[in-house]
């Protein structure tokens, strides 16, 4: 049944077919530009829908209707904010460090951009599936907070530059819950690669099949994603309420948009491990012995559980990013140094001796 | 509380000088300018006036000298008093600063500095607070803008 | 290139990082300069800059005659207008000793609770989303929106009414008055639990707002802190108890005290306030008398030579006019003793030695509004 919607046929075949015409060396070539194109244009239309999500879902928390005028539910409006932001003047800063200033909102997009292409949208439809994917989505992902460091030193304001510190401290400290709770379902699946930890989830999720402790990791995880990729309550990088707009408050124009966009897209990238890891990713929801029930589920595609259970988790981030108050430094600290690491370390703890004892189904 | 005479009596011990004009809203007592932080001190301290609480301070121009006024209040007997000094010199008004008794006069008497152009003695950081440097002093009855403000 | 770096340091210039937090900032509510003296996060020291917003508004108000006056009463604390144009108009009436009619007393009343719930309520919003919880914003505002509709069907205006004159009021209530007021009873006795709902109990801004920015009584009543941010402090500073004016001597309601003297205790105080307003409607809304909605007063009005001195209580704190009359029909002084400019000045005190984010909380629970601290 699962070969229905298997995309490594239709992949396979365009190898093939590339294959006939063209050398080996040009195939890689030309796959990988198809593949960065497709990326690009997944990448610009997804961020324009997580913005026009955001503010749907943001609306709809504060008894709003959101955008509304352009297009059929105002679909089109960040379309056109996007061409509002395109052709805006982009404002020179004087003394900043025009280098590094103009260098830093691509530095940022361009580590999202990586860290999606470790993403199994489908069976079959990865672009690289590593061996140490999960690894390499947590070092890539990091990679994005050289960008903002950069962005609040080479503006030369003083915002940015108390914002850009707190971004550092925050992604330092939150990688290591980050870290440890996906290394948490590595040790359950034995596997870093992606597509591995997806097929150990074939007779059901992670987060049902880990106990408690999965649950855990996944709740850490959660939180702790959610500091990585400065979104509130942790949004202190850009706490508009204190610095402003924190590290992108001298940007203007598109390279606003650079850092607005990455900021959308690694939650989508945030959402997505987290499905995939503990959610099954592609997998489809089955219980037990309910023949019935799982035979219906799997004529869902799995690009749509992916895409479901992604969404799920954005909206519970942007859920709770829309009803709490923000942290205050020393408060983000605190939770994570004594409580979400510790609590991590002992989760792996048990987990590593329910594994050892094979408690897990 | 404390009534008019009981007021009288008090202060007329500790500055024999002072005036108690008759026909007011509130109590109200004129003293000269030298003796005006000893006795806003000592109604502070005795423990029957406590004014603890500065209501409000400005000055008044009244063309040929200033009157600066200080409202204050006693929180645990609630009773009101008017204080005011008589600055004669309009040229150069002077007086002496209350901002090391409540901390709130000292935001007073830099508006009123800074509207009036009365200097403090003793004041911590006397700076204008409203207008730039160079602007006039606009509640003064001789305060001629001949660019915003339109005579009738 | 080493010039220019070399000119960027300035001789004898002290070492610390200050920051300007304003004059256009999201959390100064207006155009309110602080600069900040950082220590890392921590903040070192406060100095407020004002003066952005100065209007010279008692030196207008040297040339225009007393009804005129109460229109620039307004633009000082707009989210509390009517209880400015209110403390004028008792001054006026208070040294004429006109008798206001029941009615207009009743009426004024009702507009001063429904003006303090109005601001409460934009200040919840606002404090909300000081503290990052931009959702308060709404909540807040939808309310609001109530009260605002009532007041437009009375006076045509929403936010600066200029609904006073000495004597009275400038007309009669809309029939509807009484009823509406009575819906949004009832409306916001359902919606006010919410607020509780949506932030009072939330852990993250408990942590943001339990101990933060401590004020003693002492402190409160030597910078002159009043209104709800003193009483946050244990300083029993109500003047609609202390020295009632209109028919505050008529209802019945308890002056809203904490201790703590923290930003929650400001903020504890204030939610406790707006469920008194409530009260203090309800018992005023029913009873009503009729009569006039004026006193007779002379076409040109003119103050007996003499000092006037009034104090009400605004949404912020103490609002006094002092008004010097020299029997003219325009005053010969007026001064405005405004609540923020006393309460503004507090902030190096209370907020020295906190963090940045605390500062912003801080400013947010004194409840600042800059025209009435510019004037």
């Amino acid at each position: 049944m699962q070969n229905l919607y298997d995309f490594s046929i239709l992949t396979g075949a365009i190898h093939e077919s590339l294959s006939r015409s063209m050398s080996p060396g040009w195939v890689t070539f030309t796959e990988l530009v198809i593949i960065g194109l497709v990326f690009l244009l997944f990448f610009a239309l997804l961020g324009l829908f997580l913005v026009y999500l955001e503010r749907k879902v943001c609306a709809i928390i504060q008894n709003r209707v959101g955008p509304n005028r352009v297009g059929k539910w105002g679909l089109l409006q960040t379309i056109a904010d996007l061409i509002k932001l395109l052709i805006k003047e982009l404002i020179p800063i004087r003394k900043s460090d025009k280098f590094l200033f103009n260098l830093a909102p691509f530095i940022v997009i361009i580590a999202s951009l990586m860290a999606m292409a470790a993403l199994p949208f489908a069976k079959g439809l990865h672009a690289i599936d590593f061996n140490i994917g999960v690894f390499y989505v947590m070092a890539v992902s990091s990679l994005g907070v050289v960008g903002i460091l950069l962005a609040g030193w080479s503006s030369n304001s003083k915002y940015s530059l108390i914002g850009a510190m707190r971004s550092g401290a925050q992604i330092v400290s939150y990688e290591l819950s980050v870290g440890l709770s996906l290394l948490a379902i590595v040790v359950f699946s034995g596997s870093m690669q992606l597509s591995a930890i997806i097929e150990s989830q074939a007779n059901g999720w992670w987060i049902f099949k880990g106990h408690i402790p999965a649950f855990i990791s996944f709740v850490i995880f959660l939180i702790a994603s959610t500091a990585e990729i400065n979104r509130g309550p942790f949004d202190l990088a850009e706490a508009e309420s204190e610095l402003t707009a924190g590290f992108h408050t001298e940007y203007s124009g598109i390279k606003f948009a650079f850092f607005f966009l990455a900021e959308y897209i690694n939650m989508f990238i945030v959402a997505g491990i987290a499905a995939t890891v503990f959610l099954g990713g592609w997998m489809p929801l089955h219980i037990g012995s309910w023949e019935g029930f799982n035979h219906i589920m799997d004529f869902v595609p799995p690009i749509v559980w992916f895409f479901l259970k992604t969404f799920f988790i954005i909206y519970v981030i942007m859920w709770f990013k829309w009803t709490f108050p923000r942290l205050r430094i020393d408060q983000l600290l605190t939770l994570e140094w004594k409580y979400l690491l510790p609590v991590s370390l002992v989760n792996i703890v048990v987990i590593a001796f329910l594994v050892l004892m094979g408690w897990h189904f | 509380m404390l009534n008019r005479d009981e007021f009288k009596e008090i202060i007329s011990k500790l500055v024999p000088e002072a005036e108690f004009p008759e026909g007011t809203q509130l109590p109200e007592v004129i003293v000269p300018v030298a003796k005006l932080v000893e006795l806003v001190e000592k109604l502070k301290a005795n423990p029957n006036t406590s004014f603890d609480y500065m209501i409000n301070h400005t000055a008044v121009d009244f063309n040929t000298h200033f009157m600066t006024v200080y409202h204050f209040e006693s929180t645990t007997h609630k009773h009101l008093l008017v204080v005011k000094a008589k600055i004669e010199d309009h040229e150069n008004p002077e007086t002496e600063s209350l901002a090391a008794l409540y901390p709130t006069c000292e935001f007073f008497e830099r508006e009123v500095f800074d509207l009036f152009g009365i200097r403090y003695k003793n004041h911590p950081n006397l700076k204008r607070l409203f207008l730039e440097d160079d602007y006039g002093h606009p509640l003064r009855k001789d305060f001629r803008d001949e660019v915003n403000i339109i005579e009738r | 290139m080493t010039e220019e770096i070399i000119k960027d340091v300035i001789i004898g210039e002290s070492e610390d990082y200050i920051v300007n937090i304003g004059p256009q900032h999201p959390s100064t509510h207006g155009v309110l300069r602080f600069e900040v003296c950082l220590q890392g996060e921590t903040v070192k020291y406060i100095i407020p800059h004002i003066g952005y917003i100065h209007r010279g508004i008692e030196k207008m108000c040297e040339s225009l005659t007393y009804p005129q006056i109460i229109h620039l009463t307004d633009r000082m604390d707009y989210l509390s207008a009517h209880m400015n144009n209110e403390a004028v108009c008792l001054c006026v009436e208070n040294a004429l000793q006109v008798e206001v009619p029941e009615r207009v007393k009743y009426i004024r009343t009702i507009l001063d609770e429904l003006n303090r719930l109005a601001s409460h309520q934009l200040w919840w919003a606002a404090f909300g989303m000081d503290l990052g919880a931009l959702t308060t914003f709404f909540y807040g505002l939808r309310d609001r929106e109530m009260i605002l509709d009532i007041f437009e069907e009375s006076f045509g205006s929403r936010l600066l009414h200029s609904f006073n004159t000495p004597g009275g009021l400038m007309h009669d209530v809309h029939p509807n008055f009484q009823k509406k007021i009575k819906e949004f009873i009832k409306y916001f006795r359902k919606k006010l639990p919410e607020y509780d709902q949506l932030l009072t109990g939330n852990v993250i801004f408990k942590q943001r707002a339990v101990g933060i920015g401590p004020m003693s009584k002492e402190t409160a009543i030597a910078y002159g802190v009043t209104g709800p941010s003193g009483r946050g402090s244990g300083w029993a500073c109500d003047l609609r108890k202390h020295a009632p004016y209109s028919a505050y001597d008529k209802v019945q309601f308890t002056e809203c005290l904490e201790t703590e003297g923290d930003t929650y205790a400001r903020y504890k105080v204030r939610m406790r306030e707006m469920w008194e307003s409530l009260s203090i409607l309800e018992q005023l809304v029913d009873n009503i008398p009729e009569g006039d909605y004026t006193a007779k007063m002379k076409p040109i009005i003119k103050l007996p030579a003499g000092e006037f001195f009034q104090r009400v209580e605004t949404a912020r704190g103490e609002l006094a006019v002092y008004i010097v009359s020299d029997g003219n029909k325009t005053p010969y002084r007026i001064r405005f003793r405004t609540p923020n400019f006393s309460n503004l000045f507090v902030i190096n005190t209370i907020a020295s030695n906190f963090k940045i984010a605390d500062l912003v909380a801080i400013s947010g629970s004194l409840d600042l509004v800059i025209p009435d601290i510019d004037r």
